[in-house]
């Protein structure tokens, strides 16, 4: 009986101990290890871990310590995985993810149980709008802003008439009202929406749309295999040298060496560039090919960004994690020196970043300029 | 839509029927006329669409063959690995439950997903047509077409009426359909028919790599690209009418034609129509177009 009362303490003890300032920070990592955008997980902690490692491994003094749930981009399991990380693993802080469904999911739990959320990727609008909460950062982007920045580069360039064609999904649709709004409000007409199911890849009927109504210009939202296929498809039948085709940055990321010399010459905007040759984004770059063998890309700079601004916001309490409204005090005011060039956050937590113009040449995004400086998402429906 | 845009659309749905009949070919053999449930059909169409990838640089450099050595040499390997599963898994399912033909195919795609991401990784690639058929016709004022959708529409009504006649013509289509209505009656007439059936399989998987290859060039390769085919490939199986090759025929051509125009004419929509018209075919007509026997 004595022994066991003994016992007891002692596990007391030592679960106390792990709430003290000495203890390991538990990061859970929730981001996709398989599936269509594994890829793009491994890159969000590879950058995310790259930060912690020139730190020394430590954020606000405090080790770190990884806890990894594969989310496999399936909104059905969402809550289930992120319950796990808050309530079995006992993480302190969450990070993650790439599909915006999920994301969702772990917006409205952490918006639940008050754990400190950063999203290193999905760019659904609602994440930093209605969503939007006090603990909740993002590191990346929100659906609106490529989309808005291209917005006014198609009307600078003097097209009229512009057709939109995307995924019925929430991410296409934002991006496309993005671009709408930007386009509209400087003259020019979307005369077109054209949309299919996600993740449906058969466009010809849909291009053969486009040629019927013979707009000045496309303004498209594709990722993934789906990107490859509508700009492979979009120049074999013939569009391409008619009518040119504008996209949110993701049509042309991680894609190039699959469309090949169809993505010659298209025009992106997106919050990073391949070649921005600024010396921070050269000492990112040459840091991340010498640890992981891998040229970096734009989710590799999110996940290190991410992880910067953890780091901030624990600097601040000196690694107590309680400290709730200190910590979004600290990363509110901060500048976060990213690869992408130094931004900081809006009111809703969403990064005020210069929106690039990349022109694909030799399997490449080529810097252009800057589409759109300092574009703050209006963060619509956020109450906070 | 004027009557030029309309002809071109009819022209495109016609393109994507046989892309569909082509991709649930192998589909059609396997479940329709086999009778095995067999999930793992999208996993052979990427495996196929891999190849066409990854096998090209090889067969390049050790048999100095382009595109159509690519095509042989994958259907070869096709057959063998097809052979081999049937050897394994498959010969012990027949007799069993739809459920557990259900639950091992199942298993089968995690694996091939698996692999496939340890052996290609996880990025996105696209095949370039071979350099005979990779120009274009010029349709309309503004459009060309791709000279490689007509040579894939090609191979499948190749394919098409080669199965046709294989299954309605032949001593050996007959025995085959025979053994999928009474494995023991055929066995005791003398045929072998676990050999048989070994075959078939392997035929049906190298049908379904073949059609991976062939359309590789038109819908790039990337992860999962086989689960977004596999819910097409049944419905146009079960539209058709089990074990039917005109029925799976026609069913892939009214799809296309549905899925076309109803991308263009009710775009909200699009989404559930190649849906709603199963309903409704299996509604009017409870066992498909065609059923065979």
């Amino acid at each position: 009986m004595k022994l066991k009362t003994l016992a007891f303490a002692a596990a007391l003890a030592v679960s106390s101990a792990a709430q003290a300032q000495g203890a390991k920070l538990k990061v859970g990592l929730m981001l996709p290890a398989t599936g269509t955008f594994a890829a793009l997980g491994t890159a969000i902690e590879n950058g995310f871990r790259l930060h912690v490692a020139e730190q020394g491994g430590k954020l606000g003094g405090r080790e770190i310590e990884f806890v990894k749930v594969d989310d496999e981009s399936d909104p059905a399991k969402a809550t289930d995985n992120v319950n796990k990380l808050i309530k079995r693993d006992n993480v302190d802080v969450l990070v993650g993810t790439v599909h915006s469904g999920v994301a969702m999911a772990m917006a409205k739990v952490a918006k639940d149980t008050g754990t400190l959320l950063l999203v290193p990727n999905a760019g659904a609008d609602a994440v930093t709008g209605p969503m939007c909460a006090p603990n909740i950062f993002r590191s990346s982007f929100s659906n609106w802003q490529p989309g808005y920045a291209m917005g006014e580069v198609v009307a600078k360039k003097g097209h009229k008439n512009v057709v939109t064609i995307t995924w019925k999904y929430a991410a296409g649709d934002e991006s496309v009202k993005g671009f709408k709004e930007a386009f509209e409000k400087s003259g020019g007409k979307v005369v077109k929406e054209l949309s299919l199911p996600f993740p449906n890849v058969e466009f010809q009927a849909l291009l053969t749309e486009i040629a019927a109504s013979k707009p000045d210009a496309v303004y498209t939202f594709f990722a993934g295999g789906g990107a490859v296929k509508f700009v492979k498809d979009y120049a074999a039948a013939g569009l391409k040298k008619n009518i040119p085709l504008y996209g949110a940055g993701f049509l042309t990321d991680g894609t190039l060496e699959a469309q090949g010399a169809d993505a010659d010459g298209l025009l992106t905007t997106l919050h990073y560039s391949d070649s921005l040759n600024t010396p921070r984004d050269n000492s990112f770059r040459l840091a991340y090919a010498k640890t992981y063998k891998l040229q970096p890309d734009v989710y590799a700079v999110q996940g290190y960004d991410a992880a910067q601004m953890l780091g901030i916001g624990l600097a601040a309490v000196k690694g107590d994690v309680s400290k709730k409204a200190e910590i979004a005090a600290a990363i509110e005011k901060a500048k976060i020196d990213s690869p992408r060039g130094a931004f900081s956050v809006s009111k809703a937590h969403n990064p005020v970043q210069d929106i690039y113009l990349r022109q694909v040449s030799g399997k490449e995004n080529k810097l252009v300029g800057v589409a759109s400086k300092s574009l703050a998402d209006p963060a619509r429906g956020c109450r906070m | 839509m004027d009557f030029a845009t309309f002809l071109i659309q009819c022209l495109n749905s016609l393109q994507y029927g046989l892309l569909l009949f082509l991709v649930a070919s192998g589909l059609t053999l396997i479940f329709g006329i086999m009778g095995v449930i067999n999930l793992a059909h999208g996993s052979f169409y990427m495996i196929g669409a891999y190849m066409a990838f990854a096998l090209a640089p090889v067969v390049a450099t050790t048999f100095g063959g382009g595109f159509f050595a690519t095509l042989l040499v994958g259907t070869v390997l096709a057959v063998a690995l097809g052979y081999v599963l049937e050897w394994i898994f498959f010969s012990f399912l027949y007799e069993r439950e739809h459920l557990q033909q259900v639950l091992m195919t199942y298993g089968l795609i995690l694996v091939f997903e698996e692999l496939r991401s340890l052996a290609v990784g996880d990025d996105v690639h696209g095949v370039q047509p071979p350099e005979i058929l990779a120009g274009t016709l010029p349709l309309g004022e503004m459009m060309t077409y791709p000279v490689y959708r007509l040579f894939v529409s090609g191979v499948c009504l190749a394919l098409a009426i080669g199965m046709w006649f294989v299954f309605t013509r032949t001593r050996l289509g007959m025995m085959i359909r025979a053994g999928s209505t009474n494995r023991e009656m055929v066995q005791s007439l003398g045929i072998d028919i676990k050999f048989l059936y070994r075959v078939v399989f392997a035929a049906g998987v190298a049908i379904a790599v073949l059609a991976g290859m062939v359309a590789a060039p038109v819908s790039s390769v990337y992860p999962g690209m086989g689960n977004s085919v596999l819910i097409i490939c049944f419905v146009v199986v079960v539209i058709g009418g089990i074990g039917s090759i005109r029925g799976a025929l026609l069913a892939a051509l009214l799809i296309g034609a549905v899925d076309t125009f109803g991308k263009v004419l009710v775009p909200q929509a699009a989404g559930v129509l190649v849906y709603v018209l199963m309903a409704l075919i299996l509604l009017w007509k409870p066992d498909g177009l065609f059923k065979a026997g």
